[in-house]
């Protein structure tokens, strides 16, 4: 450890000595960390290449490991040896390793762009800084596809939730993510609980037990999903009706691969995707993440990343600039989980409940699902 | 002797690195399965308070419990481990992680309750250096060496370095809360922030501290007789008690969560603070620890035992089927003619160049419902289109997939093994009048017994810890119990369990493995030779 401090230390002393011209020393390489796939790819389109062009010299490294980041990050922390600058996580990762103290705690107005119109940047991301780790990058929702050509003739396609335990109108199997997250809350709302008391009734044992019982009435016609691309994929190869999956997943199933699909906005359940900066970065490392940050998350190159995925930017002042796709030349609006044509009602990921419960309905709903 | 340790010194590199890079994290890995520190140690004062306070009477716990809880849990907050202590105890009972939370953002708000009145008395009391003046003096040498050690264990962190504070043995007597909650400040202010703890202003817990100090009429009287440092602000204080805040921390907290009045979070506070704790393993066996004792766990919640026995059996199933699948395969690579059989062999090896997620999706596209398989038996009109087989995501498709997975494993050890059997044995037993199925079974079979133990038990041992493709192929009921110990490690975080769910399945492992070995022999394996 003290020879790595001094390594770094005299790292640092060189970069100073060398690079007089800059105010601050700055290292010139970043190892970023986000989820792969359209969604990383979104990001090196959007912030990463711009950044590079602004900033020739820097060097970023992608590491694709943002579904296991918390533990990676706890393991490292534990080692004394964090190697990441910036991570890409959900919310709820956000909060939990800001809890664990392995996220650095950040002042929005500080470290943020303002908006272009002078709106502080605390005001322009408004409820949606949920953690005070968090840095917001976009909204996704989690929401159902369905096979249109798999919708029995004579029967008006689905438009409500509740078509997910209605086997009879609509046969065939479905798909739901293998934890009880998102999937307690729709079998609540569909077992007659109204939804502003959802939480309320899944606090309760007796509450949980009617979810579980709700969901029991399709048990034998669900396929368990763990990774995001299965839903697709199910959807695609004709082995589901309908299924449950990130939003973006099942724009590129429907409009890049020209699948038979169609979307079920009703009962979309909202939730962020956005960076945490980790805890104890040596200075000159620090000073380039949050350079880059702030270049990352400013009102157009938040704009900039509706172009290529369709996950709504999470500032305000980001949404009059969504244009156009990228490749496709469509409008994108219409395909944001958060245009209001979609967003007719709407779940929030409850974060502070889920922190609670998660462990105790988790442990019920796993031995559920093994029974 | 000398031979001995020549040998001993060929072997060191590799055992030292064995050692360094396996055994050890290992070892430690498995020692979270008891290990219960944080809670001692971020708690520490409210963890001996605890001991004097009886549960069962269903009352919360005394005044002094609370007041420990304040001057431990603001130091905790300073270095972000409330909310660390708050997950570990969300394990034992739900909703204690958002109220560690949200009591940590209040807790400088508990305290301004008597710092603001203070500060009116005197406004002395808003000075850094007049508090330093105050708590400074000689004879506390002692008491700044234990809570130095207290900070370093809660904040996991080195706190060595010079302060520039000893607090006074005078302060410590008069005013002991007080004293605890300024050293605290003063040495984290001096190590953690490298501050001068004279130019820092107190935290909010040490105006707190003075407020519990002059709740005891002793303390005032000995305030109205002292004369050292700070003596006429003191005297203030302690002359306008009516203008402090007239109830007491058990009312400030639970003002902020009412669940700190509940008796039933203290029990599983009280429970849960030895520095060991056998809580994860009882939660491995579906069991959990009470205030009552040991109890097991409601039927909705039992997963565990059920995932143990579930991943035995299926183990041995694939372990069956890779002997069943592997046996004539071994036999024909051991007696073709040598150009053939090479070509075999790669056969039986090309699954290893590849990966095995991408072996796993394979089985994917052949088993579900619309799958190649289930196509291909609706076209010859085997199947009818209605009521496809399902030959995945349930312990069918785990099986397949993992026989196939898993074979070379039991091929391998099976086909050195016959290499070593001379053909003239059969030959033998024939020449001497034995059918071709007596000579197989009487002389070829025993002879290559050990090929598959040694098969079996590689195939065994790997198969209980698979986890990715039961993952991908399993649905429901093929999970394996290392699913959930994956999840744990991954997403939920509690390492303890799943290091104790671990140590469950090391040593159901190495238990068969003895029972293998008095029942079969570890010398009659073989993989080769």
């Amino acid at each position: 450890m003290q020879l790595i401090k001094t390594l770094t230390a005299s790292t640092a002393l060189l970069v100073v000595a060398g690079g007089s011209a800059f105010a601050q020393d700055m290292a010139s390489d970043m190892t970023l960390v986000s989820w792969g796939g359209a969604y990383q790819n979104s990001q090196i389109k959007a912030y990463a290449e711009p950044y590079m062009a602004n900033n020739p010299g820097v060097s970023i490294t992608w590491d694709e490991s943002s579904n296991e980041a918390v533990a990676k990050m706890r393991a490292m922390n534990e080692a004394n040896n964090v190697t990441w600058d910036l991570v890409d996580v959900v919310a709820a990762d956000a909060m939990r390793l800001c809890d664990e103290g392995l996220a650095m705690e950040i002042d929005a107005n500080e470290v943020l762009a303002a908006a272009p119109d002078g709106t502080s940047a605390e005001d322009d991301f408004g409820d949606l800084l949920v953690s005070d780790c968090f840095i917001p990058q976009i909204v996704y929702s989690t929401t159902f596809g369905y096979r249109e050509d798999m919708v029995p003739a004579g029967t008006p396609a689905p438009t409500d939730i509740c078509a997910l335990f209605d086997t009879e109108t609509y046969p065939g199997m479905r798909s739901l993510e293998k934890r009880p997250i998102n999937n307690m809350e729709w079998a609540l709302l569909c077992d007659g609980v109204a939804k502003d008391e959802v939480y309320s009734v899944l606090e309760t044992p007796e509450g949980q037990q009617q979810a579980l019982d709700k969901l029991a009435t399709i048990k034998d016609s669900v396929i368990w999903w763990s990774a995001g691309a299965d839903t697709p994929q199910l959807l695609a190869d004709g082995e589901v009706f309908m299924g449950s999956t990130y939003n973006g997943r099942l724009f590129s199933a429907i409009v890049e691969q020209d699948q038979p699909i169609a979307m079920l906005w009703d009962a979309q359940v909202f939730d962020l995707d956005g960076w945490i900066i980790p805890a104890g970065l040596p200075e000159d490392r620090l000073n380039r993440v949050l350079d880059f940050v702030k270049f990352a998350t400013d009102t157009q190159r938040l704009a900039d990343q509706a172009a290529y995925i369709s996950y709504g930017p999470a500032r305000f002042s980001s949404a009059p600039l969504v244009g156009k796709h990228a490749d496709l030349g469509i409008d994108m609006a219409p395909h944001m989980p958060t245009d209001p044509a979609n967003a007719k009602n709407t779940f929030l990921y409850n974060y502070e409940f889920w922190a609670d419960y998660r462990d105790d309905i988790d442990a019920k709903f796993q031995a559920w699902l093994a029974q | 002797m000398r031979q001995k340790m020549r040998a001993l010194m060929l072997v060191a590199p590799l055992l030292i690195f064995v050692v360094v890079t396996f055994i050890v994290p290992i070892l430690s890995m498995l020692f979270r399965s008891v290990e219960n520190d944080i809670v001692p140690n971020t708690i520490p004062g409210t963890v001996v308070a605890l001991t004097e306070w009886d549960g069962s009477t269903g009352q919360p716990p005394h005044e002094d419990v609370y007041r420990n809880l304040y001057i431990d849990l603001f130091k905790a907050e300073e270095a972000k481990q409330h909310t660390r202590l708050g997950t570990r105890l969300n394990y034992e009972q739900t909703g204690l992680s958002s109220m560690f939370r949200t009591t940590g953002r209040s807790l400088d708000d508990i305290g301004e309750l008597w710092q603001d009145p203070l500060e009116d008395i005197d406004p002395n009391f808003e000075e850094g250096s007049f508090w330093f003046e105050m708590m400074s003096g000689t004879g506390g040498e002692g008491f700044l060496e234990r809570r130095r050690e207290m900070l370093a264990l809660m904040s996991d962190e080195d706190m060595s370095g010079d302060v520039g504070f000893v607090p006074s043995a005078d302060m410590i007597e008069m005013l002991p809360w007080t004293a605890q909650a300024y050293t605290d400040f003063a040495i984290w202010a001096a190590i953690r922030d490298e501050d001068t703890v004279s130019e820092e202003d107190p935290w909010e817990s040490v105006y707190g501290a003075l407020g519990m100090d002059l709740t005891n009429p002793d303390t005032v009287s000995a305030i109205n007789s002292y004369g050292g440092p700070g003596a006429s602000a003191l005297q203030a204080a302690a002359a306008n008690l009516d203008q402090l805040p007239q109830f007491g921390f058990r009312e400030a907290f639970v003002e902020e969560d009412e669940d700190w009045g509940s008796a039933k979070v203290w029990a599983t506070i009280k429970l849960y603070s030895p520095s060991l704790t056998p809580g994860y393993f009882l939660n491995s066996v579906d069991m959990t620890l009470t205030p009552d004792g040991i109890e097991s766990k409601p039927d909705n919640q039992q997963v565990y035992t059920t995932l143990f026995t579930r991943t035995l059996i299926m183990a041995l199933i694939i372990t069956a089927s890779c002997i069943v699948l592997g046996y004539p395969v071994a036999w024909l690579l051991a007696n073709l003619p040598m150009r053939t059989a090479s070509i075999l062999m790669i056969l039986v090896l090309l699954p290893f160049w590849t990966s095995l997620l991408v072996r796993t999706s394979a089985w994917k596209v052949l088993l579900q419902q619309q799958g190649v398989i289930n196509e291909i038996l609706v076209w010859l009109g085997f199947v009818n289109d209605a009521d496809r087989l399902i030959l995945m995501n349930n312990a069918t498709g785990t099986v397949i997939a993992m026989t196939h997975i898993l074979l070379p494993f039991m091929i391998l050890p099976l086909y050195s093994v016959m290499k070593t059997i001379p053909p003239s044995y059969q030959r033998a037993a024939k020449s001497l009048g034995a059918t071709n199925w007596t000579a197989f079974w009487r002389v070829y079979f025993p002879q290559s017994v050990p090929g598959i133990g040694a098969g079996s038990i590689l195939v065994f041992i790997l198969a209980i810890g698979y986890y990715i493709t039961p993952e991908i192929v399993g649905g429901t009921d093929g999970v394996f119990i290392s699913n959930r110990i994956a999840y744990h490690i991954s997403s939920s975080l509690n390492w303890g369990l799943a290091a104790a769910l671990g140590s469950i399945l090391l040593v159901v492992v190495l238990g068969l493995y003895w029972c293998y070995d008095k029942i079969v022999g570890i010398d009659n394996v073989k993989l080769g030779g």
